[in-house]
């Protein structure tokens, strides 16, 4: 196992390795969790770090992922600092249970490894799984490479835990491409992780036997919704706080964050939204367009939920045409998810550019700096034309 | 419509708060008590499913009919050699 | 041995004004069982009667911390809750001489059905709990429908008396034997009329380190169409039938807690039950006559197995 040591600051680590490797360094309470492809190799690494006593995590294998994230509501509501890993059908079985984590406000933290459900049967990467897992109430940071990756554990932290949100983070990455790459990361000291997390203060523990509490109790319609309003203003105001964290990541440790990144996007005519590695591939099909003179731009959201429609529309609205790549389909005959929010996002812009879309990448299926340029270039025939012949299709199918 | 004094996540902050609720209007049947033939068994403070039956030092001291329910558990279980408990029915 | 008078100078910790059904089987076990307990014990509960039935937003019956989070995971709900309590004590968040117990509940739709693989891991796992199943035979809370603890010919509303298949047609899983089989310290059976019993069953589940089970039988007034008076009694008869005998498997050896001196006809436990009513009906008589040829058969293999090591 590719595991690190010593105290080297930049080393070639895959996904899964630097996300073991930040759990380490975080240290959990209680980490819950169950091996799937292609998140295994995390929970096994993490296993590594608590065989040797490199942690003092209390590590429950559980039987399934739907105990995990059960073992884990069960863990944070007593007061503990709780971390999980998990991908597709793990986080499909989980389902259920994210509404309750995000529903009794526990800051969770879990890294998700994008891959594609079932069926057919695929282990490679595609956004199905967070994709359906989008309005659980969890917030969710995409990252782009194993940097990001690493850097998002440790702000999923500090914002799951803020006072003024209490909810839970997923980060994400994508499966195989991220996860079983390796890149070269610069690695943040064990103690600067331990001062820029904090200790974990706990909003409520069922182990203060002094002072009893029912969490979870029955609500009947003259609460609920009371109850689902906090929640909805407690993780529409997170952003801000994902704003700060980032800004107070940046000040320590030099990388910027924001909660989305833009790429030569401020002049660009046409520009493609894209989530997570896919935003690295085409970064370089902008640069080859660009030095032939052609404006073109990106943006990569890193914070997916909440969705930052302003901040977004504010970036976009220059644009006169935009191609939305999705990374998975709603199954809707529409479009896929990211591709709908963007489009409503620019609804209010003064002049509403073009929102096309396409399904790409779904169960591992390449996704080239060509076939970037491919979208580029139907966007400007767009423009040119002034008609979108396919509003929503597959990228590459007829 | 915006509702009052809701709790964090719906968190009940404080431990049996059910006492303050009334359920002794489901009842039908209501217990009573012969003192002078208890014989402070506690049999009835055991099985009765609504914590109703008070005892205090020991001893059976009659019912809480804000949460009996009536269910006549009590009756049914006082010893046949005693049967200090009868329901009766519950004026309207 | 605590007698009714040292149990009742004990706080209660399960308060009346809840909203389950006057006659109910469960709270008669709860109340017991936290007694049992010690001061500082923690609970989660799956869905279902107990549940909904005690916290009713604001109000609780429970005066110990406690959680409700899904159906299916009560077990493992309370691996985390127990796994967190070990981590915070060992890094001094907890003081040192705090002792907790962890108390899992779940009716037997929670626990022989779909809460039986998460229980299954966690007894695998050995977590130091209780788990008390109360078993009133049937998915209650949702109308009573069939479950893994019906017995054989019940009806319920998913296995009706039809003309055709009259109640259910299948026999109910041996889950206090299943769950011993994962050679767990400690399970039991117990029954709310033996409160002696069942308080010492409590007890010694609770100081046993590990994961201990308890599989209580539950009068249900609504499910099983009796009288809410005749709960207790209801219970005792199952008993006093050997449907439901008393018995513990305590480091592998099984013992029988009471053996009836005369043991009673299955009958007389059915008729009183108005989900066994059409078997009664002439062309039904053969189910009570195979119903008693089971519990026979089992009551038999039990007393065979009765101060035998199992594991």
């Amino acid at each position: 196992m590719a595991t690190v040591t010593g105290t080297k600051k930049v080393v070639g680590l895959t996904g899964n390795s630097a996300i073991a490797y930040a759990m380490k360094q975080i240290d959990p309470d209680v980490c819950a969790a169950y091996p799937i492809t292609p998140s295994t190799a995390i929970m096994e690494e993490f296993s590594g770090y608590y065989a040797d006593g490199q942690v003092s995590t209390e590590l429950i294998a559980v039987e399934s992922e739907h105990s995990a994230m059960s073992a884990c509501i069960g863990a944070s509501a007593a007061g503990a600092r709780v971390m999980t890993a998990t991908s597709s059908q793990g986080l499909a079985l989980m389902w259920e249970m994210l509404y309750v984590a995000s529903g009794l406000r526990l800051p969770i933290v879990m890294a998700v490894v994008n891959r594609a459900l079932s069926a057919p049967i695929n282990i490679h990467c595609d956004h199905s799984d967070s994709m359906g897992a989008r309005d659980s109430g969890w917030i969710q940071l995409y990252s782009e490479n194993v940097q990001e990756a690493y850097d998002n554990l440790f702000q999923a932290v500090r914002i799951a835990e803020d006072k003024r949100v209490l909810t839970p983070v997923m980060v994400c990455m994508d499966g195989f491409i991220t996860s079983h790459a390796i890149e070269n990361l610069t690695l943040i000291d064990d103690a600067e992780v331990k001062d820029f997390i904090g200790e974990h203060e706990p909003a409520y523990s069922l182990l203060d036997t002094e002072n009893p509490i029912t969490v979870g109790a029955m609500t009947l319609p003259d609460a609920y919704m009371d109850i689902k309003h906090q929640q909805s203003k407690a993780i529409a105001a997170s952003k801000d706080v994902v704003l700060e964290v980032a800004k107070e990541f940046e000040q320590r440790f030099g990388r910027s964050y924001g909660l989305m990144e833009t790429y030569r996007l401020e002049d660009a005519e046409v520009c493609v939204v894209v989530l997570s590695s896919a935003a690295g591939t085409t970064k370089v099909a902008v640069d080859e367009l660009r030095s032939k003179g052609k404006k073109v731009g990106l943006l990569k959201p890193r914070l997916y939920r909440p969705f930052p429609h302003e901040e977004i529309m504010e970036a976009l609205k220059h644009c006169k045409a935009i191609c939305v790549l999705d990374r998975a389909d709603s199954m809707n005959g529409f479009g896929g998810p990211l591709f709908t929010d963007i489009r409503a996002s620019l609804y209010d812009a003064p002049e509403r550019p073009v929102v096309i879309n396409r399904i790409f990448g779904l169960g591992g299926r390449d996704y080239t700096a060509e076939d970037a340029i491919g979208v580029y270039e139907e966007l400007f025939k767009v423009v040119e034309t002034g008609k979108v012949e396919r509003l929503s299709a597959y990228l590459g199918e007829e | 419509m915006t509702k009052k004094n809701i709790t964090f996540a719906g968190i009940i902050f404080e431990g049996g708060t059910a006492d303050k609720y009334k359920t002794g209007g489901w009842r039908k049947l209501r217990p009573t008590l012969d003192k002078d033939k208890c014989i402070d068994c506690l049999i009835c403070w055991v099985m009765c499913p609504d914590s109703a039956v008070i005892v205090e030092d020991g001893k059976m001291v009659g019912f809480n009919l804000e949460h009996c329910k009536g269910c006549g558990i009590c009756a049914m279980e006082c010893p046949d050699k005693v049967k200090a408990i009868t329901m009766e029915e519950e004026e309207k | 041995m605590a007698t009714l008078k040292e149990l009742s100078q004990i706080e209660e910790r399960f308060t009346g004004g809840h909203r389950l059904c006057a006659g109910c089987g469960i709270p008669p076990i709860m109340r017991l069982i936290l007694r049992a307990a010690g001061e500082h014990v923690v609970a989660t509960t799956a869905t279902g009667c107990l549940e909904v039935g005690t916290t009713i937003y604001p109000y609780t019956s429970w005066r110990i911390p406690w959680i409700h989070s899904a159906f299916e995971n009560a077990a493992a709900t309370m691996s985390g809750i127990e796994s967190a309590y070990n981590v915070l004590k060992r890094r001094g968040k907890i003081a040192q001489d705090r002792e907790i117990k962890f108390l899992a509940i779940g009716g037997d739709g929670g626990t022989y059905d779909i809460g039986f693989q998460a229980l299954s891991g966690a007894l695998e796992r050995g977590h130091d709990m209780v788990y008390v199943c109360y078993d009133n035979g049937a998915y209650m809370n949702t109308g009573i429908q069939r479950s893994g603890a019906t017995p054989f010919g019940s009806a319920t509303t998913t296995s009706p008396a039809g003309s055709v298949h009259p109640g259910k047609q299948q026999r109910r899983k041996d889950l206090t034997r299943i769950v011993a089989a994962h050679r767990i310290p400690y399970a039991a059976q117990a029954s709310p009329h033996n409160w002696r019993d069942l308080e010492k069953k409590a007890q010694k589940a609770f100081q046993i380190k590990g994961a201990c089970f308890l599989n209580v039988i539950s009068p249900c007034p609504l499910g099983w169409y009796t009288k809410p008076e005749d709960s207790i009694e209801d219970a005792k008869l199952a008993v006093e039938t050997c449907y439901w005998p008393l018995y513990e498997i305590e480091d592998g050896v099984l013992k029988i807690n009471y053996k009836p001196k005369e043991k009673k006809p299955i009958e007389e436990w059915l008729k009183k039950q108005g989900r066994f009513k059409h078997l009664f009906k002439e062309e039904n008589r053969h189910i009570i006559e195979e119903l008693q040829k089971e519990v026979d058969r089992d009551w038999e293999t039990l007393l065979s197995l009765d101060g035998k090591r199992l594991f």
